[in-house]
């Protein structure tokens, strides 16, 4: 579906990384692989570093220190907000929603809206689209979005495929009413048919934890996951994504008649190096318009790649001046969206650590 | 069969001084050494080559070939054996 967005923008961001930084090669020696196999794949897909958390950190442990650091230097007040979405597939808790573990571990007021979205890769864009509708209500004046998985703990270390790309972060957007700018143009696609093509089975009332599906199994091909563990059929989201996000962005581009050059930045969701460069080439895109760095040196964050990417590779841009970009998520569900926004100025935008 | 390939084809290709071919067989070669892709007709059945090395492959294929195969083709099929590689190839190499 196509949907139109105005007189909204985004007005800050910060990204929060795990200070506990691990190289593909402090790592390797964990995958039953030849190393020179893994060195090759290492430089196709951009395996470098990674950052995940140390010990039993949790999504609220990240947001609450992102938020403190907030209210600390004076950019959000707290009781400046009046909506908080919370956007991730790492709660937690089943239940409560982690948006109400965040509002009662910061001490937040009641009169705010707390909602939690469980969305992967694609989460950034729907988190905004989320935001956007509740600022239509005029008692919501600002929206604080929240994207953060931890998913390092629901990867085996001994899965080759996905352990060294996973990397877990936060980000924090404000999300507030603007002047009319330009119109926000974005798409959305989902598909719950090819919903097995990346999940974890085991944890919910499906399946539930237990000893048995916290055992490691061979997948035939030298990687070992238990049914507590994430697993993705590869080649078939790859599939997907080559055969899906291409034309998205293509009748994203059509339907709001914008012309490619007119863009600053495409700024996708993060996978893996080798993914991005073959979307840049059937979009025709030059390299340099689609930073692709933040999963060699952050990891794949699923619905915080967008973010990082733009507060690594753009932050001294965005805060000066306004940036045409195009957004692009992918990935669980089947999900995949776009999105063609004015980013900047902001009145910030930083990444920090989480000690 | 020889890299997916009858016995009187893969001569016929050497015998032609089909190059590409040998090149494919040696970037193949060089991915997984250890694998015998010369008693192979489904380098993907036979177990030879998983999904991360179809991404391998397609990225020396790039390099080597100076060309950049297409993401909506990187399907299994299309490495299925040295033809099916060879096919994706001339689609893609410039006239």
């Amino acid at each position: 579906m196509n949907l139109l967005f105005r007189n909204r923008k985004i007005s800050g961001l910060l990204a929060i990384v795990p200070e506990n930084q691990r190289t593909f090669e402090e790592e390797m020696d964990q995958f039953d692989f030849p190393k020179a196999r893994s060195l090759k794949l290492k430089r196709v897909m951009g395996y470098d570093r990674h950052r995940v958390v140390k010990g039993e950190v949790c999504a609220s442990d990240f947001a609450c220190y992102g938020l403190d650091r907030l209210f600390q230097e004076g950019l959000l007040a707290r009781d400046g907000f009046d909506a908080m979405v919370v956007v991730t597939q790492s709660p937690d808790y089943l239940m409560p929603p982690t948006s109400f573990v965040i509002q009662g571990q910061l001490e937040l007021r009641e009169d705010i809206f707390c909602l939690d979205i469980n969305q992967g890769c694609a989460g950034f864009i729907v988190g905004l689209f989320q935001s956007f509708l509740m600022l239509d209500q005029p008692s919501i004046s600002r929206v604080v979005l929240i994207n953060v998985d931890v998913l390092s703990r629901k990867v085996s270390p001994k899965d080759r495929n996905s352990y060294p790309l996973i990397g877990d972060a936060c980000s924090i957007a404000i999300i507030e009413r603007g002047e009319e700018i330009s119109p926000i143009y974005a798409n959305l696609k989902m598909d719950g048919r090819r919903r097995e093509a990346l999940m974890i089975p085991a944890g919910g009332l499906r399946l539930p934890a237990s000893s048995a599906t916290a055992v490691l199994e061979s997948d035939g091909d030298h990687n070992y996951r238990a049914l507590d563990h994430l697993r993705m059929n590869g080649l078939g989201v790859f599939n997907f994504v080559q055969s899906e996000v291409p034309p998205m962005i293509q009748d994203l581009l059509r339907s709001s008649d914008t012309p490619l050059q007119e863009l600053d930045y495409f700024l996708m969701h993060q996978p893996n190096r080798f993914m991005l460069q073959k979307i840049a080439d059937a979009l025709q895109l030059p390299y340099e318009k689609m930073p692709s760095n933040v999963v060699e040196k952050y990891g794949n964050s699923s619905g915080v790649t967008i973010p990082i990417a733009i507060a690594d590779n753009l932050r001294t841009q965005v805060v000066r001046q306004g940036l045409k970009c195009c957004l692009a998520g992918f990935g669980v569900g089947l999900t995949w969206a776009s999105m063609l926004i004015q980013l900047g100025p902001l009145n910030f935008c930083d990444l920090i650590e989480y000690p | 069969m020889a890299f997916g390939l009858t016995v009187s084809q893969t001569a016929s290709w050497f015998a032609a001084g089909e190059h590409k071919l040998e090149t494919v067989a040696n970037v193949l070669q060089s991915i997984r050494p250890e694998a015998d892709f010369s008693s192979s007709s489904n380098f993907i059945s036979d177990g030879l080559l998983d999904s991360f090395d179809i991404v391998t492959l397609v990225s020396e294929l790039d390099r080597t070939f100076n060309v950049s195969i297409p993401g909506i083709e990187i399907v299994p099929e299309n490495f299925s054996s040295i033809p099916a590689i060879e096919i994706l190839l001339q689609k893609h190499l410039p006239q």
